[in-house]
């Protein structure tokens, strides 16, 4: 295990120095990722002033809440992956991870992880600049907010076995772009990215939470919202618990797979 | 018993390839998304050979005659479809651990250096991934650095390098975990002469010092030339020849070439063999390999020759030869 925690610590001082190598890049992705909720948030604001003050039990300063704690949940638990191994295969790059004695999966787990790491007081800084501005309320409670923390750790590990997983698609088609697409559409309403959960259609709520989407991002963000109780907290832990074993036999058995296919057609 | 076990061992080695064709035209391309015609190719078609630990040998082909198929299952990038190989006493396919410390494989059109960061930093990370403790890196990577002088260039982003140095990094990216069996394809392709005289000496240097066994593919001869001894020739997917470049030369050449300086050249020299050049004093004559003794003892003794000396024909001539006849057999057959 020491040579993975070398690795890792290797991999950060890597990804720390292409950070800093474009540091306007470094601007641009943060006002993205800042814009994102931004929109929605200014958008569910002015719906619930214009119907009265309040949506589906959401004033507007419950929305600034969800909206913020949304932006720092899904800067945890995104990754790149997709659009990355798009790339690779494409590029012919991939060949050199499978010349390694390492499973690539580390490389990347450890490049996502430095990168939230460094850019972590960045996100916490636009948050904090948000809520001076939209003013939230938060109705915290202790235990919610002790569940939070593996709640929000087990939505990052979910989110990133399934996006790995479906990155691997990579390897039986050239145009994986289209799939990414897909992918993103539906998260970006399953999730709760665009709208919390409960705002949606009872049909695309079941949807939300039989697949894997309410458990990479919504989940979290409504249990330090209070607006989880305290079985379904622990129910809802255990349902990420299961996707994250789920996920790991699917991910060994895609990659396998994956290779094989990699292997027979020629890099 | 170890030492003489072979590095390398290939039986039958085949690589096929289902490829999807069809003809030109918008009529065709939509034909071809119902009814898909596919075709098998053989890249590499039974071939079979042994290197012993700390040879070095070339591989040569033209394009697409399968070198680079080798090379990729001989690293474990490609699943063979049919034969046996053995590396290290592995089975490459399996990509296990053990293997994979033990060897490399570097490709001159591929890169694995991080791009924009420079490649002290991905030396690095290689040193992590291999697990290399750090003295041993630190040792490795001085040699490196003094060898194939990198010293300027480890701090530079990798993308601010010029091609040649960017390969230098590269090859020094490849061998800072010591790989035992080193896979070269096209390790100079597109560099200067000088920087491809200081790779090849470096890695005959490399060679030396580890008894590393290396095979490399090379479109310059002058590589080949260089670090082999004995070299593969494949064409089609199938080894025409295995052995002794010198044995390559003699096989498939079947002239001489003699140079004569003359204190003069008045005489016609056609008598003797077929005349290449002939101007101040300067002859150069094809002369059928049989004969190149009786020529020389009769050019000696009938002319006032200032100096002679019989060559071989360039070894270009003669790799252009071996991949023609090679042809003339892939037709025949």
């Amino acid at each position: 295990m020491s040579g993975l925690a070398g690795l890792y610590s290797q991999q950060f001082k890597t990804s720390l120095s292409m950070m800093l190598q474009y540091r306007a890049s470094l601007v641009i992705w943060l006002i993205s990722h800042v814009l994102d909720p931004l929109v929605y948030l200014v958008v569910w604001t002015t719906v619930s002033r214009s119907s009265g003050g309040s949506v589906g039990g959401f004033g507007a300063a419950e929305f600034a809440a969800y909206f913020i704690v949304l932006m720092l949940v899904n800067h945890v638990t995104y990754t790149w992956i997709m659009f990355e191994y798009e790339y690779r295969v494409r590029h012919g790059s991939f060949s050199f991870a499978l010349l390694r004695p390492v499973h690539p999966i580390h490389s990347d787990l450890a490049d996502n992880v430095s990168s939230k790491i460094i850019t972590m007081p960045l996100i916490l800084a636009a948050a904090a600049i948000l809520a001076l501005v939209f003013r939230p309320v938060f109705h915290l409670s202790a235990w919610a907010v002790v569940a939070f923390m593996p709640a929000l750790l087990l939505a990052f590990a979910v989110r990133f076995l399934v996006e790995w997983t479906l990155a691997l698609a990579a390897f039986w088609t050239t145009r994986v772009s289209a799939i990414n697409q897909v992918y993103f559409i539906a998260a970006l309403f399953l999730s709760g990215q665009m709208a919390p959960l409960s705002l949606l259609p009872a049909p695309l709520r079941l949807a939300a939470t039989v697949l894997p989407f309410r458990w990479t991002t919504s989940f979290p963000v409504e249990l330090l919202l209070g607006r989880v109780g305290g079985n379904d907290a622990l129910i809802g832990l255990c349902v990420q618990a299961g996707w994250i074993v789920v996920c790991l036999f699917l991910l060994r058995f895609v990659w396998r797979a994956g290779v094989r296919v990699y292997s027979a057609v020629g890099a | 018993m170890m030492e003489t076990a072979p590095a390398i061992r290939v039986r039958d080695l085949r690589k096929t390839y289902v490829v999807s064709e069809r003809d030109a035209g918008a009529a065709a391309a939509l034909r071809s998304l119902v009814n898909r015609r596919t075709r098998e190719v053989a890249a590499v078609d039974g071939i079979s050979f042994e290197l012993a630990a700390g040879e070095v040998v070339g591989f040569l082909g033209p394009n697409g005659a399968g070198k680079t198929t080798t090379l990729k299952m001989l690293s474990g990038l490609l699943h063979p479809s049919g034969g046996e190989v053995s590396v290290l006493g592995h089975a490459p396919s399996r990509r296990e651990k053990d293997f994979l410390r033990q060897i490399t494989l570097v490709m001159g059109q591929r890169n694995q250096l991080v791009w924009d960061i420079p490649a002290a930093d991905s030396f690095e990370l290689n040193r992590a991934i291999y697990r290399i403790p750090r003295p041993e890196f630190r040792q490795t990577l001085d040699e490196l650095e003094a060898l194939l002088e990198l010293g300027p260039l480890m701090g530079k982003p990798v993308r601010t390098l010029s091609l040649g140095e960017r390969m230098k990094c590269e090859i020094a990216a490849a061998l800072l975990h010591r790989p035992k069996v080193v896979f070269l394809d096209e390790p100079t392709i597109g560099l200067d002469v000088t920087m491809q005289r200081r790779i090849r000496s470096f890695l005959a240097e490399y060679n030396q010092r580890y008894g590393a066994t290396i095979l490399l593919t090379s479109h310059y001869m002058a590589d080949v030339e260089a670090l082999c001894r004995r070299v593969l020739v494949i064409h089609h997917g199938r080894l025409l020849f295995d052995g002794e470049l010198a044995a390559l030369v003699q096989r498939f050449t079947a002239h001489k070439t003699i140079v004569v300086r003359l204190e003069d050249c008045t005489t016609d020299l056609s008598v003797y063999g077929e005349v290449v050049s002939c101007d101040e004093g300067l002859a150069t004559l094809r002369v059928a390999k049989n004969l190149t003794a009786r020529v020389t003892e009769r050019l000696l003794a009938d002319l006032p020759v200032v100096d002679l000396t019989v060559e071989d024909p360039p070894i270009e001539e003669v790799i252009e030869r071996v991949f023609a006849q090679g042809t003339a057999q892939g037709t025949a057959t």
